[in-house]
């Protein structure tokens, strides 16, 4: 390699030529993938590595912590708030099967019947992110006020007896309930299953609508056999980006719900800031990050999708 | 009123100080540097790496608290303050008194308002201060509690007490003797804060709140009670209804205090726990009553007239909000001419006529009568000696105590 860098190109004995492009070449890859790869180190790997020390560290903020392999506070940490973690694992589920429900004839629409209106409704769809996620939730206490609309229609029309009696909400309100935390959780994670699931219904040939109605095939049909199956790429990818980030969200559970409905992000949040307990505060976070990592991977296998994410 | 002599240290002890701060340091870099190569030898995927990680115990480790002041050379002090907490003129663009400091003194105010919650500063400052590092803040204002904490971890510096000469005379006597800054000689008050009951008349619909009894029991509030996140708060006016002392009790006491609550989340009378955010829930009604900080209901009142208040007749809890100096902070002379200037009357008085809370500067009436006479006759700015008779402060919790009370406490929100 020394002779690259004395000899100027033109005067290059010709057996270096024909191997200089080539050595050159096979560097360049890594040296393309280097922003990439510190990026992950400093912002992914150190964290990690970092979180992975703390949690099983022992100590106290005056005496400082060390690390003493106390693997015990994972065995703790999922003793005590084992019903924050099926909560949460519960409301994010449920908050993504709604948006899958609202979201698909919603993508649907768009995709296949929309025509001029396309863009324009694909503008109300993102409209929401320009602003702040925090504004977006403390608008559904607006929403949702015990005094408002919404809530006297429900009461008139006794919905809320039967949500109530299901346990869903609380008399005759529906702020600070379970309903309203998966109402929110719903709300503002529906963007993310409706655009995976345009992109893949956009992508759809409809020339096999056709196809499937000259072979006698009823609407319904079609959507099932056709329509659905080619969409399936969008259903798996609009529900991992719905029901990862809903898991571990803690902002809907502060501000619409109660005590009752705590997640496991308000727990993790409460050791590390309130209660100052980062081992415990860590080892909840790779609990929960393992979790979601099996239960994706069971999903994907499931799904027979590993070549759609 | 020897606490208040600033510390002069002969060159001997500076030297001493300077010694074991290099020791210390350097024992430590071997310490863990060892603590790594073993790790390395072991070379069982990455064990080495998390052995080398871990925290060093606060405010043990560095040696000088303060760094050189730089007060006479950068006429400036930084100050960092929570949101909507000083004056602003019509105009929304410039501060009265701070402006008027830096007439009088020529030292210009960095103002940022960057502290919205007081655990989550002191996650954003804890790395910087527990490394002995300057925070590039001069000022910062700290709850009670936090303030004791950061105090007791060795963080914050001594005042000079002969550049607070208004601040030591004007004083509220109320505010003098805090258990966790006997004498203040780390801290002083920015403004106090009561906790008060506060309620929506049209949401109560002629129910009677008088005590916080009435929160948690009456039926007809069910779901519709609101208490704050802050534990001391919370836990010291249902202690206080309890007819226990905030500033002297056991930890049975405190067990009782959220056995008594834990009864009230379990029946559904309290709805939520909540931070700034009860102002909406009250003005709307969504919540009849709550446990509320009276700043927040002067404010209220302004514009909703169905929110009033009660001071129950158990008393009621008074916290500060407290100015201190962090370690290493480049304008420490500065910053005491800062804390110094708020407690002259007529400044304090235009401070109390803009942020509606407890003002912590004695004689400030009739200062603040002039600017607003409604402000000056209203208990929660200016309380009367009667109403101070029954405030009540929460008293300082050892580190295992306040470990063990905030986790109880964050299992009686629901964790």
């Amino acid at each position: 390699m020394s002779t690259l860098t004395e000899a100027p190109p033109p005067l290059r004995p010709a057996a270096t030529e024909r191997k200089a492009p080539r050595s050159r070449g096979r560097w360049t890859p890594y040296w393309l993938l280097l922003p990439g790869i510190l990026w992950l180190v400093v912002f992914f790997a150190l964290p990690m590595i970092y979180q992975a020390s703390t949690s099983v560290q022992t100590g106290s903020l005056e005496e400082g912590y060390k690390v003493t392999w106390h693997f015990a506070t994972y065995w703790d940490a999922l003793g005590e708030y084992w019903p924050q973690f099926l909560r949460s694992v519960f409301y994010a589920a449920a908050a993504t099967v709604l948006c899958l429900l609202l979201g698909y004839p919603l993508a649907y629409l768009i995709a296949f019947r929309a025509g001029r209106w396309r863009n324009l409704i694909m503008i109300l769809v993102i409209a929401p992110f320009f602003t702040s996620f925090l504004i977006r939730t403390l608008a559904w206490k607006t929403i949702l006020a015990d005094n408002g609309p919404v809530v006297g229609a429900l009461n008139s029309l006794h919905l809320l007896d039967v949500t109530s009696w299901l346990g869903w909400t609380a008399g005759d309100r529906v702020l600070a309930t379970p309903l309203a935390v998966v109402c929110g959780l719903t709300y503002n994670f529906l963007p993310f299953m409706i655009l995976p699931l345009y992109t893949s219904l956009e992508r759809i040939d409809g020339r096999l609508h056709e196809a499937a109605g000259d072979l006698y095939a009823k609407p319904f049909t079609t959507f099932r056999k056709v329509t659905f199956p080619l969409s399936m790429p969008g259903v798996v990818s609009g529900t991992l980006l719905t029901f990862i980030p809903a898991t571990g969200d803690y902002v809907n559970a502060e501000l619409l719900g109660s005590t009752d409905t705590r997640m496991i992000g308000n727990v993790i949040q409460t050791q590390f800031l309130r209660i100052l307990d980062y081992p415990t505060a860590a080892a909840l976070s790779f609990i929960l990050m393992a979790a979601i990592l099996f239960m994706v991977t069971f999903y994907i296998r499931r799904s027979g999708t590993e070549d759609l994410v | 009123m020897e606490q208040f002599e600033p510390d002069r240290l002969t060159p001997a002890q500076v030297a001493a100080m300077r010694r074991s701060f290099r020791n210390g340091r350097a024992a430590l870099t071997r310490r863990s540097l060892v603590r790594a190569a073993t790790g390395g030898a072991l070379a069982v995927g990455g064990l080495g790496a998390l052995s080398a990680c871990g925290i060093p115990a606060a405010g043990k480790t560095q040696g000088g608290a303060s760094a050189e002041d730089r007060s006479a050379e950068e006429k400036v002090v930084n100050f960092s303050n929570w949101p909507e907490y000083i004056d602003v003129d019509d105009s929304g663009k410039s501060r009265p008194t701070l402006d008027a400091f830096t007439r009088q003194t020529g030292v210009a105010v960095k103002y940022t308002e960057d502290i919205n919650d007081n655990s989550e500063f002191f996650g954003k400052i804890k790395p910087q201060l527990a490394a002995g590092q300057d925070t590039g803040r001069d000022v910062i204002v700290l709850t009670d509690w936090l303030a004791a904490r950061v105090i007791r971890l060795g963080w914050v510096q001594k005042l000079d007490a002969a550049n607070l000469p208004h601040a030591f005379t004007n004083l509220s006597p109320q505010f003098r003797n805090p258990d966790w800054d006997p004498g203040r000689a780390y801290s002083y008050p920015w403004q106090g804060i009561s906790t008060v009951i506060a309620f929506n008349k049209k949401a109560l619909d002629g129910v009677e709140v008088k005590s916080v009894s009435d929160l948690l029991d009456n039926p007809r509030l069910k779901g519709r009670v609101g208490f704050l996140s802050e534990m001391r708060d919370s836990i010291g006016m249902t202690m206080l209804d309890m007819g226990k002392d905030p500033g002297k009790f056991t930890d049975d006491d405190f067990d009782a205090v959220i056995a008594r609550l834990q009864k009230a989340v379990d029946k559904g009378q309290i709805r939520r726990f909540t931070g700034n955010d009860y102002t909406s829930d009250l003005t709307k009604g969504d919540l009849a009553a709550c446990v509320a900080w009276g700043g927040d209901i002067v404010q209220l009142q302004a514009d909703s007239p169905d929110v009033d208040y009660i001071i129950p007749a158990g008393g009621y809890m008074t916290s500060t909000d407290n100015m201190l100096i962090p370690n290493k902070a480049r304008h420490k002379t500065n910053a005491e001419r800062l804390i110094d200037f708020y407690y002259q009357p007529e400044e304090a008085a235009a401070l109390a006529a803009y942020v509606n809370f407890v003002s912590p500067v004695d004689d400030v009436k009739p200062y603040l009568e002039k600017i607003d006479k409604s402000a000056a006759d209203n208990p929660l700015i200016l309380p009367d000696r009667a109403m101070q008779a029954r405030s009540h402060a929460f008293r300082a919790l050892t580190q295992k105590e306040e470990t063990a009370y905030e986790e109880k406490f964050a299992k009686l929100t629901g964790a």
